[in-house]
């Protein structure tokens, strides 16, 4: 398909890569780019970094590709519906867009506190949006007597690595035994969680929180499941994402708050499981099988996904399904906190063991490599991203785990149990 | 001017750091810090440092000159 009209339901970094891939693979058509912002498609990886340091404006990160774009934009538009039937997009203030073809890369939002009003306390944020992370660096520079910070993944440990180099008091809580827990497991947690404390960091691994309390609208201090109280007069929530999917409701789409599923040329799945030949996802929302995976289906919220996924869906659009093929792009990101750069390649899920094979935590450059059920599946560097791409064939082929054993930094290569949890059958 | 790097690909070689000094920094052994929105002055610079980068992972766009569409 090269004319008629593409709507994308999104403008955030997947939605601009997809309409901009659109182009380049020869779509002269009529391109329309929804958002819920009013804000043209920006970058996110800084808001929980240097936006949060002062470093960097939150209005600095508008990213490349939105000026030379050919496109219409509905900025500050939220999608409310999708007319399946009739090939239109509905959004907020009535409008009905017809398209041809859609994409849908609504992405996620942060998961708010689960109690409304304890969250709807002044003093409690979030952090997902330029809004949020400009909200946010407001609230730091009235220099909080303790911020605590609810979640150790990647987000909170990043945002605690902000805070605590503007010099203030930060807690971290969480109920896992360790920092990054749930994607890299304690091995890797147990070292960042040392840097964390060396910070300063007061970190509460093991702990749950039962309920914020305020007073006067403004938040207090959060009440433990054990009893115990944490003060703080500024919270930040990092319990993970929800996708933005409730606008597909009633749609025929198989869609939840885990995404949206897709098949491998990122075709959105009714709820029969059969494919919409004119409605596409990707990105943060989209729920594809990944060989890697063993074809299971899995949502990545990863800048490198939103990029490659959503190429992918364009080309599948434009050129059809069976040239796509079945996207297969091996999994990466990166996180930057507390001096410390953690690089990964593949995916830890279901992980059952995890091995150094080069460097060592004790001199602060190492590589883990992650295996399941004898084969390599992840490959996680800190401070030695270098090292990392070697591993990029071998855990798109599932060597045997561990792949290296004689590694000449790392001599003793010892697996151990990788503390992730299993995965349920498929 | 717009720029993003894509961190994944960037292998710490700091060769946009000695090219464009103000606009990119490197931070411990591997953390890069760059200005996403440097100033026009720095396009030669911002220039240099896109065409340095051995792993090609620096994306700049500049803004259309005033008064174009």
């Amino acid at each position: 398909m090269r004319d008629g009209t593409i709507v994308v339901a999104g403008a955030s970094l997947a939605a601009l890569r997809g309409a901009e891939a659109l182009r380049a693979r020869g779509f002269s058509g009529r391109l329309v780019l929804v958002g819920d912002e009013p804000h043209r498609p920006y970058d996110r990886p800084p808001l929980s970094k240097h936006v949060l340091t002062g470093e960097i404006a939150p209005e600095a990160t508008t990213l490349p590709g939105v000026g030379a774009l050919r496109a219409e934009w509905r900025l500050g538009a939220p999608v409310t519906g999708l007319d399946r039937a009739g090939r239109a997009l509905l959004v907020g203030g009535g409008e009905r867009l017809p398209f041809d073809r859609l994409l849908i890369a609504t992405g996620a939002r942060a998961r708010p506190w689960p109690v409304p009003d304890e969250a709807a306390l002044a003093g409690v944020h979030t952090v997902r949006s330029r809004d949020d992370a400009a909200a946010l660096a407001a609230g730091l520079a009235a220099r909080p007597e303790r911020v605590l910070i609810l979640g150790a993944g990647f987000i909170g440990c990043e945002v605690a690595s902000s805070i605590r180099a503007l010099g203030l008091p930060v807690t971290v809580a969480d109920p896992a035994p360790s920092p990054l827990a749930g994607p890299l497991g304690p091995v890797i947690g147990g070292f960042v969680a040392g840097r964390m404390e060396a910070a300063g960091i007061d970190l509460r691994v093991g702990t749950e929180v039962a309920h914020l309390e305020g007073a006067a609208g403004r938040v207090r201090g959060a009440r433990l499941t054990d009893g115990g109280t944490i003060a703080a007069d500024l919270v930040v929530v990092a319990l993970g994402a929800v996708r933005n999917t409730e606008w597909l409701a009633g749609s025929g789409l198989d869609a939840d708050e885990g995404g949206l599923s897709c098949d491998g040329a990122c075709r959105a799945l009714d709820e029969a499981g059969r494919p919409d030949d004119a409605i596409f996802a990707a990105g943060d929302v989209a729920r594809c099988p990944h060989p890697l995976f063993g074809g299971r289906p899995v949502a990545l919220e990863h800048w490198g996904n939103a990029v490659a996924q959503a190429a992918h869906a364009a080309r599948a659009m434009i050129d059809g399904p069976e040239a796509a093929g079945r996207y297969a792009e091996v999994p990466a990101f990166w996180s930057s906190q507390f001096g410390l750069t953690i690089k990964s390649l593949g995916l830890t899920e279901g992980a059952d063991a995890v091995a150094v094979v080069q460097g060592h935590p004790r001199t602060g450059r190492f590589l883990a490599v992650y295996g399941r059920e004898g084969h390599t599946v992840a490959a996680v560097s800190v401070d030695a991203g270098r090292w990392l791409p070697a591993y990029e064939a071998p855990i798109r082929e599932g060597a045997p785990f561990p792949p290296i054993v004689g590694g000449a930094d790392q001599p003793s290569v010892r697996p151990v149990p990788s503390g992730l949890p299993a995965l349920q059958p498929a | 001017m717009r720029v993003v790097v894509d961190l994944n690909r960037c292998q710490a070689y700091a060769q946009c750091c000695y090219a464009a000094p103000e606009r990119f920094v490197l931070r411990g052994n591997e953390i890069l810090v760059y200005d996403p929105a440097p100033p026009a002055a720095d396009r030669a610079a911002i220039e240099r440092a896109v065409q340095a980068c051995p792993v090609r992972a620096i994306r700049v766009e500049h803004d259309a000159p005033a008064g174009a569409a």
